[in-house]
C-alpha cells in the first residue's frame, strides 16, 4: 500500500458507525468481543489481552442528531456525553459488547451510570484512574484496579487476562505506540509532509482495528511518507491544547490549516499515546501498566501531577515541537479543559509564548468567525 | 388556591446555636495566623475533618466562603474577576467566586482569614475538587496534598484495596501534618474525636428521621443548612455533639405539638440539588406560598450519609474515616445509587413529589438529571418538577421563569389531589396520585 492508500482506507474506517466497526471485525472473529473506551485513557492492552477488539467511543461527531440524549442531559452538557449516549439509544453501537469510562470529569462519571441505567445489558466499567501521583501507594492501588477491570471482563465475558497475554498486549501496544511517536517527530520536522487532518484521520482508524494491523499502516507512512514531495511555507507552528476528549470537526482542523498554521503537536487522541516510553514488560504487567499511568504519562488535564506546575507539560510540548505558539481548544462546557486553560495561560505568559483561544463542539459547521480570528492571530505573528 | 400558608418564623434555638458555632469558628480562624495556629484547607464531601482536628490543624474550607459570599449577595462580582481572569462562564462559579476573592487579596467572607498553610485536596467523587485545589494551592502558594479517594463504582462495600489505599495516604497525610505543627500525632486523640462525631451524627440522623413525621418539624432542604455547618465543618468537635442533643429534643417537642415550619403543610417533597444560594429566601418563598416542605433532601447529605446508619467508629479511627470518604457520602457514589436513595426518601418520608433543583455550575449533581426526572416520573409514576438556576451565580436565577414552572407544577398536583380525594370519597378508599407530569 502507498501513504495514499492508507489514508484512503484509514477516512473508510472513521466514516463507519462504530457498530459497524465492531460487527465486521466479530464476523471474522466469532465469539469474539468488542469494548469501547470513552476518553480520555483506558487500557486498550487488558482489553486486547481477554481477546477483545478494543475502540474508542467518541461520541457521533457531525452525523447524529440528537433525538433521545438532550432530555437526559441539560444544555450545559458537552456533546461528546450526549451524542455517545445518542448512538445507545440510535443502535448506532449495536455490536459493541462494552464500555469503559474513568474518572475524567463529572460528566463523564454521570454518563457511565446512565448509559447502564438506559442500556442494561451493556458491560460497563468505571475506573477509577489515580489523582495522587506521588503516594507510594499508587502503583499497588492502580494494579489492583487493572486487576479488577481484568475480572470484570472475565465474569461478564468469559475471558481471562493472564499475565503472559498482558505482558504480550503491552509490547505489541509499545510497538504501537513507538509508531505513533514516531509519527508526531516526523511531523515536528517536516509538516509539511503530513497534514493535521491525515495525521488526525490516521490516529482515528488506530482506535478502530487490532493493534497488530494498525502497525502494518504506520511502517507504512513512515517509510514512506518522507519522500513525499513538499515545500515548508511560511506557516506559524503551533501546538493544540484542550481537545483530549470531544473530538473537534475535521473542518476545524483543516480551517487551522487554510488559516496559516502548522499544527506540530495536539492532545488529540491523548489516551491512545499516553505513554512517553514503552511500559515494561518485565514483572508484574498489570503493576507495571498501573505505574506507568502515573509515572510514564504525557500530561493531561484529566490526570493531576503534584511533580509539576500545570503549565510545565505544555511549555516543554511547545520548546520539543519547535511551536511558535499555542491554541487552545476546549471543547464548550469541558470543565477540565476550561479550568486549566487559566494556569496554561498564566504559564505561557510567563514564558513569553503567545496564545489564542477557540472553543468549539463536534457538531459545529461554520467556520468563518473561526477562521478569521485565527488568520488575524497568524498574521500578527508572522508579520509583525 | 386555598387560605395562604404562611411561614412560622419561628427560628427557633437551633439556627441561633448554629449561628454562633459557625461565627466562633470563623473567629479563630481569622485569629489563627497572629496566633500561629497552622490551618488546612479542606473539601466539604466527606472530608477527613477529625484528622486535621487530631493534627492541631484548623480547618477551613472554601465552599463555605463561596456560599456565604452568595448568601451575602457578594459573589457576582468576585466570579466577574475570575472570568476576567480567563475563567470561563462555564466553569463551576463556587470556584470562580473564591478565585476572585483571591485575586482581590482575600480570603474570607467578611472577616478576614489566613491563607492555608496546607491544602488538602480530598477529592471524594467531585473532579472539580482537584481543579479547584490545583489553582487554590498556585495562588496561595500552600502545600497541596492530593487524597485520592476511589469513586464508589464497586456493589456493597467498598473493597480493600480502596480501604488500604486510602488509609495509606490518610497515614501520609498525617506524617506531613506533623512536619507542619511539630506535634506528634496522637491516635486517642483521634478516638475522641471520632466520639464526639459519632454523637454529632446520630443526633443529624435523629432529626432527619423525624421529618417522618406530619408535620415535618423543619424543611429539610432550607432549614437543614443550619445543621450542615455542625455537622460538615465542625463534626468532632464536643460542641458539634451538644448542638445535636439540643437540635433533637427541640425537634421531637415540635413533632410532639404538630407544629412544622409553615402554618400549613400542604406537600411533602423531597429536593434534590443544592440550593441558589444568591436568591435563598426567594426561592424559598415560592415553595413556602404553596404549602410546599421539603421532608427530605440530597443536599444535606453531601457531607456524609447518615440515615442509613454509619458512624465513625472510634475502635476503627482510620479504617472509619476511609469508610466514609469512600462510600458513607452523596458525592462519592453514582447518579443512579442516588435515584435509589431518593426513590427511599419519597417511600419513607411519606412525600408527594420531589423536586430537582439543576444547578449549572455544579455538573455532579446536575448532568444527567433528565434522566433521573425520566427515572420518577415514568418508572415510578413520581410527581417531579425540574427547575434551573445556580447555587452561586446570581446570573442564573430568573425567578419568572421559576414562579411559573413551580406554580403550574404545585397546582397541577393540587388538582390531582382533589380529584384523588373526590375520587376516594366516591369509592370510600384512598386512592394515589396518577401518573406524573411535568
Ligand atoms: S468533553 Fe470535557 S466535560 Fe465533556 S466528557 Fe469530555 S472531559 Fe468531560
Ligand atoms: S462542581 Fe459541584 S460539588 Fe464540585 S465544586 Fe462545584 S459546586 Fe461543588
Amino acid at each position: 500500500m502507498t501513504p495514499d492508500q492508507v489514508l484512503d482506507r484509514c477516512r473508510e474506517l472513521v466514516n463507519q458507525p462504530l457498530g459497524a466497526v465492531a460487527l465486521q471485525w466479530k464476523a471474522a472473529h466469532p465469539g469474539g468481543r468488542a469494548v469501547a473506551a470513552y476518553p480520555v485513557w483506558a487500557p486498550a492492552e487488558i482489553i486486547h489481552a481477554a481477546g477483545m477488539l478494543p475502540l474508542a467511543l467518541l461520541g457521533g461527531g457531525t452525523s447524529v442528531e440528537l433525538t433521545h440524549a438532550d432530555a437526559r442531559f441539560q444544555s450545559f452538557v458537552c456533546s461528546v456525553a450526549k451524542s455517545s449516549l445518542e448512538l445507545g439509544f440510535q443502535g448506532i453501537v449495536k455490536g459493541v459488547d462494552g464500555f469503559v469510562f474513568s474518572n475524567i470529569c463529572d460528566v463523564a462519571r454521570n454518563l457511565s451510570s446512565i448509559w447502564k441505567r438506559n442500556f442494561p445489558d451493556a458491560f460497563i466499567d468505571y475506573l477509577h484512574l489515580p489523582q495522587n501521583s506521588t503516594s507510594p501507594s499508587v502503583p499497588v492501588y492502580a494494579a489492583n484496579e487493572l486487576r479488577r477491570l481484568a475480572a470484570a471482563f472475565e465474569q461478564a465475558f468469559g475471558l481471562k487476562v493472564t499475565e503472559p497475554a498482558l505482558a504480550k498486549s503491552i509490547e505489541i501496544y509499545n510497538a504501537l505506540r513507538a509508531r505513533l511517536r514516531a509519527l508526531y517527530a516526523f511531523r515536528i520536522a517536516e509538516p509539511q509532509k503530513l497534514s493535521t487532518t491525515e495525521l488526525y484521520v490516521a490516529l482515528r482508524a488506530v482506535t478502530c482495528v487490532p493493534p497488530e494491523e494498525a502497525i502494518g499502516w504506520l511502517d507504512v507512512l513512515l517509510a514512506d511518507l518522507p519522500r513525499r514531495d513538499a515545500r515548508p511555507r511560511d506557516r506559524l507552528r503551533v501546538v493544540v491544547e484542550g481537545a483530549f476528549c470531544e473530538q473537534p470537526p475535521l473542518g476545524l482542523l483543516e480551517v487551522l490549516e487554510e488559516a496559516g498554521c502548522y499544527v506540530v503537536e495536539d492532545d488529540l487522541f491523548l489516551g491512545w499515546r499516553w505513554f512517553t516510553s514503552d511500559v515494561a514488560t518485565d514483572g508484574d504487567p498489570f503493576e507495571r501498566l498501573g505505574a506507568a499511568y502515573v509515572n510514564q504519562a504525557v500530561p493531561s488535564s484529566t490526570r493531576h501531577e503534584a511533580r509539576e506546575h500545570r503549565s510545565a507539560g505544555l511549555i516543554e510540548k511547545v520548546r520539543r515541537s519547535q511551536a511558535q505558539a499555542v491554541i487552545f481548544m476546549p471543547a464548550k462546557f469541558c470543565e477540565p479543559a476550561l479550568f486549566d486553560y487559566v494556569l496554561m495561560k498564566q504559564g505561557l505568559e510567563r514564558a513569553a509564548i503567545p496564545h489564542m483561544i477557540v472553543e468549539f463542539e463536534e457538531k459545529m459547521w461554520t467556520f468563518e468567525r473561526t477562521r478569521n480570528e485565527i488568520e488575524t492571530f497568524v498574521e500578527s505573528m508572522l508579520f509583525d | 388556591m386555598a387560605t395562604p400558608v404562611t411561614e412560622r418564623q419561628y427560628q427557633g434555638k437551633v439556627h441561633e446555636h448554629s449561628r454562633r458555632l459557625m461565627s466562633d469558628w470563623m473567629g479563630r480562624l481569622s485569629r489563627a495566623e497572629a496566633e500561629g495556629q497552622p490551618t488546612g484547607a479542606i473539601m466539604i464531601s466527606g472530608n477527613c475533618v477529625e484528622l486535621l482536628l487530631a493534627c492541631h490543624i484548623l480547618p477551613m474550607f472554601p465552599e463555605v466562603t463561596a456560599l456565604q459570599n452568595a448568601i451575602r449577595h457578594k459573589s457576582l462580582p468576585l466570579i466577574l474577576k475570575a472570568e476576567q481572569a480567563g475563567y470561563s462562564s462555564d466553569n463551576c462559579a463556587y470556584v470562580k467566586a473564591d478565585i476572585g476573592l483571591f485575586l482581590d487579596g482575600g480570603m474570607g467572607p467578611g472577616k478576614p482569614m489566613p491563607f492555608p498553610t496546607i491544602t488538602v485536596c480530598n477529592y471524594v467523587g467531585c473532579n472539580v475538587y482537584v481543579k479547584w485545589f490545583e489553582h487554590l494551592a498556585d495562588l496561595s502558594g500552600s502545600k497541596l496534598f492530593m487524597l485520592d479517594v476511589p469513586f464508589a463504582r464497586t456493589a456493597g462495600e467498598p473493597t480493600q484495596a480502596d480501604v488500604q489505599y486510602v488509609i495509606s495516604q490518610l497515614k501520609e497525610l498525617i506524617a506531613l501534618c506533623e512536619g507542619i505543627t511539630g506535634k506528634k500525632f496522637d491516635i486517642d486523640e483521634l478516638r475522641e474525636i471520632l466520639g464526639y462525631s459519632a454523637r454529632a451524627e446520630e443526633g443529624y440522623a435523629r432529626s432527619k428521621a423525624l421529618c417522618k413525621a406530619h408535620p415535618t418539624p423543619f424543611d429539610a432542604y432550607f432549614d437543614a443548612i443550619n445543621m450542615m455547618g455542625p455537622i460538615n465543618v465542625l463534626r468532632g468537635t464536643k460542641e458539634a455533639a451538644e448542638f445535636f442533643d439540643v437540635a433533637v429534643v427541640e425537634f421531637e417537642e415540635l413533632v410532639a405539638q404538630k407544629l412544622g415550619p409553615l402554618s400549613e403543610e400542604r406537600f411533602r417533597t423531597v429536593v434534590e440539588g443544592p440550593p441558589p444560594y444568591p436568591y435563598y429566601k426567594n426561592f424559598r418563598n415560592l415553595f413556602a406560598k404553596w404549602g410546599a416542605v421539603a421532608v427530605a433532601s440530597t443536599y444535606s447529605t453531601v457531607g456524609g450519609i447518615w440515615e442509613w446508619g454509619f458512624r465513625h467508629d472510634p475502635r476503627h479511627p482510620l479504617e472509619s474515616i476511609a469508610e466514609q470518604m469512600l462510600r458513607e457520602n452523596l458525592t462519592n457514589r453514582s447518579i443512579t445509587s442516588r435515584y435509589q436513595q431518593i426513590k427511599r426518601y419519597v417511600e419513607e418520608w411519606d412525600a408527594d413529589a420531589l423536586v430537582i433543583h439543576s444547578i449549572k455550575s455544579c455538573r455532579l449533581f446536575s448532568a444527567g438529571q433528565g434522566d433521573m426526572r425520566d427515572y420518577f416520573t415514568r418508572e415510578l409514576g413520581v410527581p417531579t418538577l425540574l427547575v434551573e438556576s445556580d447555587l452561586e451565580d446570581p446570573r442564573y436565577y430568573a425567578e419568572a421563569q421559576l414562579k411559573n414552572r413551580i406554580d403550574a407544577f404545585f397546582e397541577s398536583l393540587e388538582h390531582k389531589k382533589v380529584v384523588a380525594v373526590g375520587a376516594a370519597g366516591r369509592r370510600g378508599a384512598g386512592a394515589p396520585p396518577s401518573e406524573a407530569t411535568l
